[in-house]
């Protein structure tokens, strides 16, 4: 059978300028211009690095994206997966024309819509049914398609009752609803989309789901589609490709790419010339990592859990000498939780490298977090370094019920029994 | 479905844009529908949840005629002929706005829609072209206004004569749209790199305004200040407000010449400002 290929990216790469846009920019704009002038080449187009948001790059220019190449065929449903910042977002970017590349093209035989986020453009002033009439236009509807599905639109929203009341006056999963139900009507021979499932509440994402799959395999649509919820994406997606740091990393069938992602989570960092970090540094903090159930696992929601310190330790200071905090807090920089060794009864150990905490339940909720490192000699501060490192934790099945707390509720899952008398 | 693919039949394609001028009529024809929600949006929600509503819309010149009137007609005795001065200044001063209207409203296209414009794609042009026409409504309504003074006024007794060439009155609108436009386009575009740009932008159309010959005709600043009578000869504004009152009241010239300049100006501005703008909206995501 002969691939019928729909949309084919070639060489796709994107660099992104770093930093602050201000006084500096003016010379760097004449700069440019001065070697446009001349017909060479934009001197900073050669400057960059790899898009490794850990690194401290010494360049203000990063390459986003790196030789992005790939096909998909016509009724793919396609899932891109990777972590924060890998570059995902980007190209969806560049996929719907929002930004253009800065090498590389892409070859589409159909339109690609988009729904990135949700609710673009969305008008609290105005009515339901006149923003499903704006916000489709704005995703290339004419007013003769909106209108002639509309029904289906505000059927499929749930909305009914609402319709004609202000946006501004809904709560935001009938936003959601109503803008989801607005881009799955939509007609274009590629959607593109973005992190919508990550609202609306459970009965609503099992429509969306269901809704896409009808999109992809009834209607023979192709579907792009980014998500971190690796429920739905193995759950919708026939073949996927992971991301890492600007490049393609696995490309392959649904469930070998999303192993491929897991696998890669465990990530360390070296501390060994760091700078910034406090105290007499008479036990210092080597090295770090973070993993969930096996040293190459991402930390999942309710899976086991490890954080793994490397002491240096010249003078065999012994463990009940040493005090060891971890501090973490969330992405808004508020403390969720802190533990320490000193909590526990400690067996003398006298000669260490490694000092190791294990949560066998992870009870954080799906998010990033971030560890303050920080340790005591003999009551005195032998090491402290703040945000020393973060990491992600990704949506699990804590209650074995396939139910989830939302995160933006709680970042701790606790245990608890319910019982009706 | 008989589809035979060819490596070649693709629909289209995305590239790095580095293209000097691209303007896709085709486009923004496919487009037209979001064009007109657009405005009906701005439309609809300018005034929601004030009091007065559109009210605001005749408040506005109204009040500023009144004012001009007692300040630069009673008070500093600017002289306006036969035609009295509030009709004098209303003519001048809803002119006037329909072209600020356009050029604030579009100076900030890029700062405002920035969240839209990083999410889907679409014409960009059609943001600037909505706001034009948006205002139109806006100005329609306040000629509406103005007309109905001239024929309180007719009633009145005072001596107003309209003149023929009012036929050319749409012209003249259009000008000042493109003008209003082309100066926005050229802003928004500027101040996404250079802030400061907005700044600037409240008092130098406050500044601007003397020098368009809103509340003075351009003959009596040419006669009193004849040092300093070019800089309004070099002002395109000047001749359209000038024109309008000239086509509305029959006061003051017309220069077949100073329109002509005006008219090349325009086009000059208006092109510049297409060409900032589509140079501007292709790396607009990644600098904002």
């Amino acid at each position: 059978m002969e691939k019928d290929i729909i949309l084919k990216a070639e060489n796709i790469s994107k660099q992104y300028r770093l930093g602050q846009v201000g006084t500096g920019t003016l010379s760097h704009d004449l700069n440019r211009w001065w070697h446009k002038v001349r017909g060479k080449e934009n001197p900073y187009l050669k400057v960059g690095e790899a898009n490794d948001r850990a690194v401290k790059g010494s360049s203000d220019y990063v390459w986003a994206l790196q030789d992005i190449n790939f096909e998909v065929q016509r009724g793919e449903v396609l899932g891109i997966i990777g972590k924060n910042g890998a570059g995902k977002s980007t190209l969806l970017k560049i996929l719907s024309k929002v930004t253009g590349p800065t090498t590389g093209s892409i070859k589409s035989r159909g339109r690609i819509a988009s729904l990135l986020e949700v609710g673009t453009g969305f008008n609290g002033e105005m009515t339901g049914r006149e923003n499903i009439f704006l916000n489709g236009a704005i995703l290339g509807m004419t007013k003769k398609e909106i209108a002639s599905k509309l029904d289906e639109i505000i059927e499929f929203s749930g909305c009914e009752r609402y319709i004609d009341t202000p946006v501004k006056r809904y709560s935001s999963g009938m936003t959601v609803r109503l803008a989801f139900a607005v881009a799955a009507f939509l007609e274009p021979e590629i959607l593109v989309i973005d992190e919508v499932l990550a609202v609306g509440d459970a009965e609503f994402q099992k429509k969306a789901i269901g809704k896409m799959q009808d999109i992809s395999k009834g209607e023979g649509r192709t579907v792009l589609f980014v998500s971190h919820n690796m429920a739905a994406v193995q759950n919708l997606c026939t073949r996927g490709i992971v991301i890492k740091n600007g490049k393609i990393d696995f490309n392959g069938n649904i469930e070998d790419s999303i192993l491929h992602y897991l696998n890669d989570g465990a990530d360390s960092e070296d501390f060994e010339n760091w700078t910034d970090r406090k105290g007499n540094g008479i036990v210092k903090i080597k090295t770090l990592s973070v993993f969930g159930n096996s040293e190459f696992t991402l930390p999942q929601v309710g899976m086991p859990f490890t954080i793994k310190i490397k002491l240096d330790n010249p003078a065999k200071i012994k463990n009940t000498n040493i005090r060891f905090d971890l501090r973490l807090d969330d992405n808004f920089g508020q403390r969720i939780a802190w533990i320490s060794d000193f909590l526990k009864t400690k067996e003398q150990v006298d000669d260490f490298n490694f000092i190791e905490f294990t949560i066998d339940k992870l009870n954080l909720n799906k998010g990033k977090y971030y560890i303050t490192l920080y340790m005591e000699v003999d009551k005195e501060l032998s090491d402290y370094i703040q945000n020393a490192y973060s990491f992600e934790v990704i949506e699990g099945d804590y209650y074995n019920t396939g139910n989830k707390v939302p995160n933006v509720q709680s970042k701790i899952l606790m245990d608890f029994n319910v019982c009706y008398k | 479905m008989n589809h035979t693919p060819n490596p070649n039949d693709w629909l289209f394609e995305i590239t790095p844009k580095n293209k000097f001028f691209t303007l896709n009529l085709k486009e923004v024809w496919q487009y037209r529908d979001l064009l007109f929600l657009f405005v009906k949006r701005d439309v609809i929600t300018v005034y929601k949840q004030t009091v007065l509503g559109p009210l605001w819309y005749l408040i506005q010149p109204l009040f500023t005629s009144v004012t001009f009137t007692i300040i630069f007609n009673n008070v500093a005795g600017i002289d306006t002929g036969t035609v009295p001065p509030f009709l004098f200044n209303l003519a001048g001063i809803t002119i006037w706005n329909y072209f600020t209207a356009c050029l604030t409203g579009t100076s900030d296209t890029f700062k405002t829609n920035a969240s839209i414009f990083g999410k889907v794609y679409f014409p960009r042009i059609i943001t600037p072209l909505s706001i034009v026409i948006s205002n139109l409504i806006k100005f329609g309504i306040q000629f509406l206004i103005f007309i109905v003074f001239y024929i309180l006024f007719l009633f009145k007794g005072a001596n107003l004569q309209i003149s023929v060439s009012l036929v050319f009155f749409p012209f003249l609108i259009i000008i000042m749209g493109l003008l209003g436009l082309g100066l926005g386009m050229i802003i928004s575009s500027m101040v996404t790199k250079y802030r400061d740009l907005s700044h600037l932008l409240g008092f130098g159309i406050q500044l601007l305004m003397y020098l368009s010959a809103v509340m003075y005709p351009m003959e009596l600043l040419k006669e009193k200040l004849p040092k300093f009578g070019w800089i309004v000869e070099y002002n395109p504004l000047a001749y359209v407000v000038e024109s309008t009152r000239y086509m509305l009241l029959n006061v003051g010239e017309i220069s077949v010449l100073g329109l002509l300049y005006t008219l090349f100006v325009t086009v000059i501005i208006f092109f510049f400002g297409l060409l900032m703008f589509n140079k501007t909206e292709k790396g607009f995501i990644d600098t904002v």
